[in-house]
Formats: C-alpha cells, structure tokens, sequence
C-alpha cells in the first residue's frame, strides 16, 4: 500500500516538475558551470556557484538554494546534477525525476558557503523589489565580490530606484577596489565612493586595499580613512551630546517638581520621587482603562494621563502640606525626616494595591521607532521626552513669572510677613505652591514611565540624582536647575565610554561633593546680604 | 572627677548594659535548651545586633544631637568597618574556601585574580584589622569633613552631600572591579581569633563585646559632650555664626566630632558582621542611613541614651512586625517617622526626662542649671 502511494507520488511530482521545467529545460548556456558544480574539489565547486550566478539560468536560485541546504547531488561518472526535494529527486537542469542510483551530495564548506551566500546575493541584484535589490547591493559591498561585477553593472544599467542605485554603486566600487588589476582611474572614482558611504565597512574596505594598487590610489584611500575616522569622531561625540541632551531632560523632568518645593519654598521634599510614581501610575491606571473601554483612544493616553497625573499628584502634595508638613516649617531637618516617612507610606501603599511587580505601560504609536538624520539614529521616544521637559520648563517659568499666582508665590518666599500684610493668604500660597511642585513631579512620571519600569520603587532611584541637580544648579532657581541637569547628563554620557555607567556616575557624585565645597550654594546662587544661621 | 559627669539616665543604662552582660550569657549557656528561661543563641546574636546599632546609633546622636550635623551617610562609615572587619575574616578562611585557595578568598578565584590587591595585605593579623576599623571610617570622615565645614556646607546641604557620599560608595562597592566581594559582598565566615563564629561560646562573647563596646561607646561621648569642647559643640549647634564670631575655629571642632563619630560608627560595624555573617553593599544604601537618624529621633536627640534605646526599640519593633506582619512595617516605619517629628520632637528619653524634670520642679523650684539647655530651646535659634 505505501510503495504504491510512493510511486503514486513520484509519478505525481514527475509530471509536474517536468510541464513546470520545460522553458528552462531549452537553456542550456550554463552547462559549464552544472559541470564544475557536480565535483568534489571545494574550488571547483566555488567556481561553479559564480559562474551560474552570472549565467542568467532561471533555475540558478533554486540549485543554489539547494546547495546551502545539502540538498543538491551530484554523480561523479557523468557528472549530473540532482536536487532533493523531501523523498523525491529531480535532475537539476532539466527537472525530471531520476533515480537515486550512484547520486552523492555536493560536500560544502564554509567557503563554498560565503560563496553560495554572495551568489544569492548576485541573483538578488535584479529583484523586481528595490528593497531586495539594495539589501542585495549590500551583501555584494560587504563580500567585496570580484565575481559579481557583470552582474552589477547589469543591475546598474537598468536601476531606476535612487537609493538602490547608490548602493549598487557603492558594491561596484568595492568589487572594482577589490579586483586585481583594475585601471587606476576606475579605482580612485571608487576610493571616492567608498569614502562617501563613511562607515565602518567602508573604512575596513579602504584600510584592506589590496596591494598592487598604484600609489595614487593609496594616497586617495588614506584621505579617505582619515576622512571617514574624522567624521565617525565626530559622529560619536554628536551621539553621545544627544544622549547627554536626553539623560539631561530625564533629569530635569525629575528635578525640576523638587526645584519648586526645595528651591523656592525651602522645604526637604524627600517623598518628591513617590510623587513621580504616582504619576506613573496614573498613566498606567488611565491605559488600562482605556484598553478595556476604548482601545481606539489609545495614542491619546498619554495626553489623557497628563493632566490627571497633575491633579493626583498635586492633590497629593497638598494633603501633604496640609497635615504634615506646615507644623515643620522653619524645622528642615525634621522636614526631611517626615517626608521620608511619607515616601514610606506612599511606596508600601502602591505596593499593598498594584503589587509589587512592574506594571507595563504601553509606548503610543508616535513615540515608538526611531528615524535616522544625518547617520544619527534617534528614536521617537526620546525626541519626545526632550520636547516634554523643555516644555514643562517652559510652561512652570510662565506660570511664576506671569500669572498673579506665580507672583504671589515669589511674593511669599522673599518676604512672607510683607506678603500677608499686603492681604496674601500666606497658607493657601504655601500649600498650593507644594502642590504645584508635586504636581509637575507627576507629569514627569507620565513621562518617566515611558522609559522607566513602573513599579513602587520607581520614585526611590530618582531622589539622589534630583536633590543634587537642584543643589548643584543653586536652590531657587529654575534656570539653574535647567543648566545643571543638561550639564549632568552631557557630562555622564562622555564619561561613560571612558570609565563605564558605573564609575562615571561615582566620579560625577564625587565632583558634584566637590563642587558644593567651593560653591555652597550651587551655580547660580541667589546674590543677597542673608547670612547663613 | 570623671564619674559625676555621668547623670542618672547614664547610670541606669550602664547598670542595664552590665546586667545584660551576665544575665543573657547565663541564660543561654547554664540553662538547658527546653527551659523556660534558655536564651538561644540566635536570640543572643540578634540582641548584639541591635545592640551594635544602638553604637551606630549613639555616634550618630554625638554629630546630630549636639554638634546639629544631620548626616545621612553614617551607614558608610559602619559598613567601612564592616568591610574592614569583613576582610580580616575572609583571610581566616584560608584554604577552607570552596576552592581551596590559601591566600586568595573564593570570590577572587572566580574572578581570576592572580595574587592578593595591594589594600588586602594585613588583614590576616587581627591587630591591623582593628586598627583599619578606626582609621578607615575615620579618615574618610576627617576628609569629608574637613573639606564640608571648613566650607561652611552647613544644614540640609550636608545632609545632602553625605547622602551622595554613602551613594557613591554603595554604587563603588557594588562593582566587582574593586576587589571586595562586589554584589555579594564578604560572607562564609569561619573564625575570629581562632574561634569558630558559629560556635555558642563565640556568639556570646561577641554580645558581651558589643555591649561593652556600647558602654565605651557611651562613656566616650558622654565624657566629649560634657566637657568643654562639648560646651562648644552645643554652642555650634545652636548657633554656629555667634560661636564663629566669638572666635572658636567651628569647623575644627565639627571636623573632629564628625571623626570620632565615625570611628565610632566603624567599631558598631566590626561588631555587627560577624554576628550576622555577612557584609555587603547593601549597607551603603542611602535608606539604611536615614533609618539610623530615625532611632535617634525616636530615642530622643541629645540625649546619648535615649539614642541607644530608640535603636534597641525600633530594630526589636521590626523584627516583630517583619516577622507577623510584613507589609506593615514600612507602613510603621513610615508612620513613625511623621508621629516622632510632629508630636514628639524630643523623642521618648527626652519627653519623659521633661516630665519627670518639671514634675520635681513644681516640687523644689531650683533654677535651671547654667548649660543645661533643652534642645527644643535651642532650636529656636538655630532653625534646623
């Protein structure tokens, strides 16, 4: 019963193979290289595979494919080919079915591998799809493949899409660059076009010049690596500026609630990164609700969360203010002491209601990705944070600078007995100025949850870092907050390739003690004739 | 004379302290283990514990309670003599570490060290440890402080600094580059001085050393802050400028009780690592400092005693509540912190001695002692 079913389906695939083999069956220009393939000498074998990458065969994919998959056999008497295809066997250049008599498998090694890799590549080079094309394009550039140049330049003529053209050009360059005896002029065009690709492949192609190349041709690849080196130098300080730009903001978001209740009303807000948390939590609070009721609604999370955010945290801190902290005034370090205990309570309380594993929050479909400018890869989600902080800086200079609030609350720190007498509720101030500060503390967690694991101890790895932003830029002032958290950022991420994560920060924490020695008082101290106590 | 410096608080916690010290030892080795009055001795290692950061506790008090230095980074300085203690114990293992090695301890012939980092040479030799126990937290602390007051980093702004400090070092001492145990810090402990740590007759006598460590401890700061340097510390915390200005370096004066305070933070972790077998990183964490500060407010600041007792209290307190009832605790704690600032700012010694003061002195009616300033007098001036 099987070995008829088996007939059945040899008899099947034989019918088929061969109505489907017929028009390349005619073909019959790539012979030689069906020859050099059915051997069993590994450079033969590699001669075979370039030469049916260039022969134009239709089947070329499919014998080639084969090979990598150990499925192509060959005999060694007349030196047919054969594919195996699961239990079946069809010859290769003309798709019958042949006998498994006397058919051993063409041996291949890592060589022949590269090669067989490079020859697909080559096959890929006149994709109808650009994409293909110029992925294909790539692989030649980065195997430096003598032997796909006809191909190339077969590509080229009829390459229409720019891009793809670009790389096709590139691959050719380094092909030519690679190719013993090539004319001088095409070379130098080459070591320019290699140049102009400046990246790391490149500047490996133009350093592994091969050695009979004139001198000219030398001195134009050692411009080039020169060149290249100065650009990736550069290149990588940009890098690192932008990261430092954006470990900046993630501070500022941080510290910039802290600039509020410890700059301008002087008080030891210890409990300001569960402020952070709970916004943080708000956002995940609000995706989840709009996951279940409205998924359509979900890029408008974050924008939902924000001002909700504002209003839990700000509710929050105005409580705070409220029952604890308005007997402390005039007592920082006790201050300090119950806001520690504060942030205590809070974190266990999260941690007693959402559990204390991390809660996921969901990234909106503009903030995830990346975009390249300039070889520079930014992803959305950073770009956003950075536009965020700047915007909340904006924002929280406006309101202290131009709204009746904002002077009231200047109004109140510099001279708080004058304050009253000119008829300033100065307790309704002080409380809403704290809820101000934890408010915006809040917003930086819908932001900080984007980046950060949402979980009760998100708040805890943000206090150190915020107090010595606010300290080192000089309490009371929000530019100086600003300065001091971009300057952190940018400083730790050139330290880091240097000293690594770890030290890098050590050696900053040591610099800012430093610092405070020589500047009690931070970068921008308030100037005043007030002796310290 | 010396021994009239040493009031009545002084005097019933010395008498307590001595108490313990030949109690709790008969308890545990003359009473058989299923009577009623047998001590274990994993109850004896947690009492020296507590009673170690009852030590840390007082160091902390001699800056905070009479000098108005809030340092949040005394947790540094335990932990440094912690490790230094720690390291001594590594070289007693010898070549009974899981691979064998004589000289390298286990952690480093994983990490491929080829022959000991210059900083481990002396600790096999207990005297040098001991000494390292002092001199480590201590110069550290006279750096630290002699740069911060000498600039007159003064109030929160040292909190801060100080919490950077114990910041830094815990993010140090957590890479395994510096040649310390890294994450899983100093632990497998096997002897002290030829003794073996685990054996009952080692761990009471660690809790005997710990409490007379306590009670030198306490005689030392007591003897500081009742002499005239004292004077002056209280005059710095009460205010600094006048003090400044009447013509005493202030700076010399905080920088030396900010090291001896340290020394003495150093000794409390010694003590505390072989009692508990391991010292690691996580000593440094800027919480385990400021949970510290909040034995001392809870005992009563300025008062030396009451700082030993808050800290006996509140570890007891969380051993207890951890055990019934863990998510509780950092509730309590929390909830401890606001209690103890808002409605008992002199702590527990302090209220009750204000008490027991104003009760006898309706009864007598003498005069306040000159000097004898109530804390919460001298805050006023100061407003930290």
């Amino acid at each position: 019963m099987r070995r008829c079913l088996v007939l059945l389906l040899v008899a099947w695939c034989t019918a088929w193979c061969v109505t489907w083999a017929l028009p390349a069956a005619a073909q019959t220009g790539s012979d030689a290289a069906y020859a050099r393939l059915a051997s069993d000498s590994y450079s033969d074998i590699e001669a075979g595979i370039a030469a049916l990458a260039t022969s134009g065969d239709p089947k070329a994919g499919a014998v080639l494919r084969a090979l990598a998959e150990n499925r192509l056999l060959y005999r060694p008497d007349d030196k047919a080919l054969a594919i195996k295809d699961g239990a079946t066997v069809t010859d290769a250049r003309t798709g019958a079915a042949v006998g498994p008599d006397g058919l051993k498998p063409v041996r291949v090694n890592n060589r022949v591998r590269r090669a067989i890799d490079a020859a697909l590549g080559t096959l890929n080079l006149l994709a109808p799809d650009a994409a293909t094309r110029r992925t294909a394009a790539d692989a030649v550039f980065k195997a430096r493949d003598v032997a796909a140049l006809p191909a190339l330049d077969a590509a080229l003529a009829r390459e229409t899409d720019a891009s793809a053209k670009r790389s096709l050009q590139e691959a050719r360059a380094a092909a030519l660059l690679a190719k013993p005896g090539s004319p001088e002029i095409d070379r130098l065009a080459a070591v320019d076009t290699i140049q102009n690709r400046g990246d790391s492949e490149a500047l490996g192609i133009l350093r592994g010049l091969s050695g009979d190349a004139a001198s000219s041709v030398r001195d134009a690849a050692a411009r080039g690596v020169s060149a290249i080196e100065t650009r990736q130098a550069l290149m990588a300080n940009v890098q690192n500026a932008w990261y430092g730009v954006s470990l900046g903001s993630v501070l500022l978001l941080a510290a910039i609630g802290l600039a509020i209740t410890f700059g301008v009303m002087g008080i030891i807000n210890m409990a300001h990164g569960e402020m952070v948390m709970l916004g943080a939590y708000t956002t995940y609070l609000v995706q989840e609700l709009i996951r279940q009721r409205a998924p359509g609604l979900f890029d408008w999370s974050l924008p939902i969360a924000i001002p909700l955010a504002f209003l839990v945290a700000g509710a929050v801190g105005i409580l705070i203010e409220r029952t604890v902290i308005r007997h402390l005034y005039g007592r920082p370090l006790e201050t300090l002491l119950a806001t520690w205990g504060i942030s205590l309570i809070l974190q266990q309380a999260v941690r007693s209601v959402f559990g204390p594993t991390n809660r996921e929050v969901g990234a909106p479909s503009y903030m995830s990705g990346a975009f390249d400018l300039f070889g520079l890869s930014i992803t959305w989600g950073r770009l956003w944070i950075v536009v965020f902080a700047m915007a909340v800086f904006v924002a929280l200079n406006l309101i202290l600078k131009a709204t009746s609030f904002g002077l009231k609350t200047r109004a109140v720190t510099q001279n708080r007995r004058m304050a009253a007498a000119m008829g300033i509720r100065t307790p309704w101030i002080d409380a809403f100025t704290f809820g101000l500060g934890s408010g915006i503390a809040g917003v930086a967690g819908v932001a900080l949850s984007q980046i950060d694991n949402v979980s009760p101890n998100l708040g805890q790895g943000y206090i150190i870092d915020s107090f010595l932003v606010v300290v080192f830029g000089g309490v009371g002032n929000l530019w100086g907050t600003l300065v001091a958290a971009l300057t952190l950022g940018v400083a730790n991420k050139f330290l880091e390739p240097y000293a690594g994560a770890v030290l890098g920060k050590i050696l900053l924490l040591v610099f800012i003690i430093l610092f405070i020695q020589k500047r009690p008082r931070g970068l921008f101290a308030l100037k005043g004739r007030a002796v310290e106590a | 004379m010396l021994l009239s410096r040493i009031d009545k608080p002084g005097w019933i916690f010395l008498g307590v302290l001595a108490l313990a010290c030949l109690v709790v030892p008969a308890l545990n080795l003359m009473t058989a283990p299923g009577s009623a009055l047998h001590v274990p001795t994993y109850a004896v290692s947690l009492m020296g514990k507590y009673l170690a950061y009852a030590i840390l506790a007082l160091s902390l008090d001699l800056v905070w309670g009479y000098c108005g230095i809030l340092s949040l980074g005394h947790g540094a300085f335990f932990a440094l003599g912690g490790y230094a203690m720690g390291m001594y114990l590594m070289r007693q293992i010898g070549p009974r570490g899981v691979y064998g090695n004589p000289i390298l301890p286990d952690f480093m012939v994983f990490l491929n060290y080829k022959s000991l980092p210059w900083y481990w040479h002396g600790f096999d030799w207990f005297p040098f440890a001991a000494v390292m126990v002092l001199l480590v937290p201590g110069i550290l602390a006279f750096v630290f402080g002699w740069l911060a007051f000498r600039s007159r980093v003064t109030g929160v702004y040292l909190s801060i600094i100080t919490q950077a400090m114990t910041f830094a070092l815990m993010l140090a001492f957590f890479r395994n580059d510096m040649g310390l145990g890294g994450n899983n810090g100093l632990t497998d402990f096997k002897d002290i001085l030829g003794f073996n740590v685990q054996a009952q007759g080692t761990r009471v006598a660690l809790f005997v050393l710990t409490a007379l460590a306590l009670a030198l401890a306490y005689l030392v700061a007591r003897f500081m802050t009742t002499s005239a340097f004292g004077k002056v510390l209280i005059a710095i915390r009460d205010a600094e400028s006048r003090t400044r200005f009447l013509g005493y370096r202030t700076a010399h004066y905080k920088a030396l009780a900010f090291t001896v305070s340290a020394m003495m933070a150093g000794v409390a972790g010694a003590l505390y690592v072989p009692q508990v077998g391991i010292i690691n990183p996580s000593e440094f964490a800027p919480a385990n400092s400021i949970e510290a500060v909040i034995w001392v407010a809870v005992g009563g600041r300025g008062t030396l005693v009451g700082a030993a007792l808050g800290a006996v209290l509140v570890n007891y307190a969380k051993t207890l509540l951890t055990g019934a009832m863990p998510d509780a605790w950092l509730f309590a704690l929390g909830a401890l912190f606001v209690v103890v600032t808002l409605f008992l700012p002199k702590g527990i010694l302090g209220t009750l001695t204000e008490r027991l003061g104003s009760r006898r002195a309706k009864a007598r009616l003498p005069g306040p002692k000159p000097g004898d300033i109530p804390p919460a007098l001298a805050e006023e001036g100061r407003g930290s």
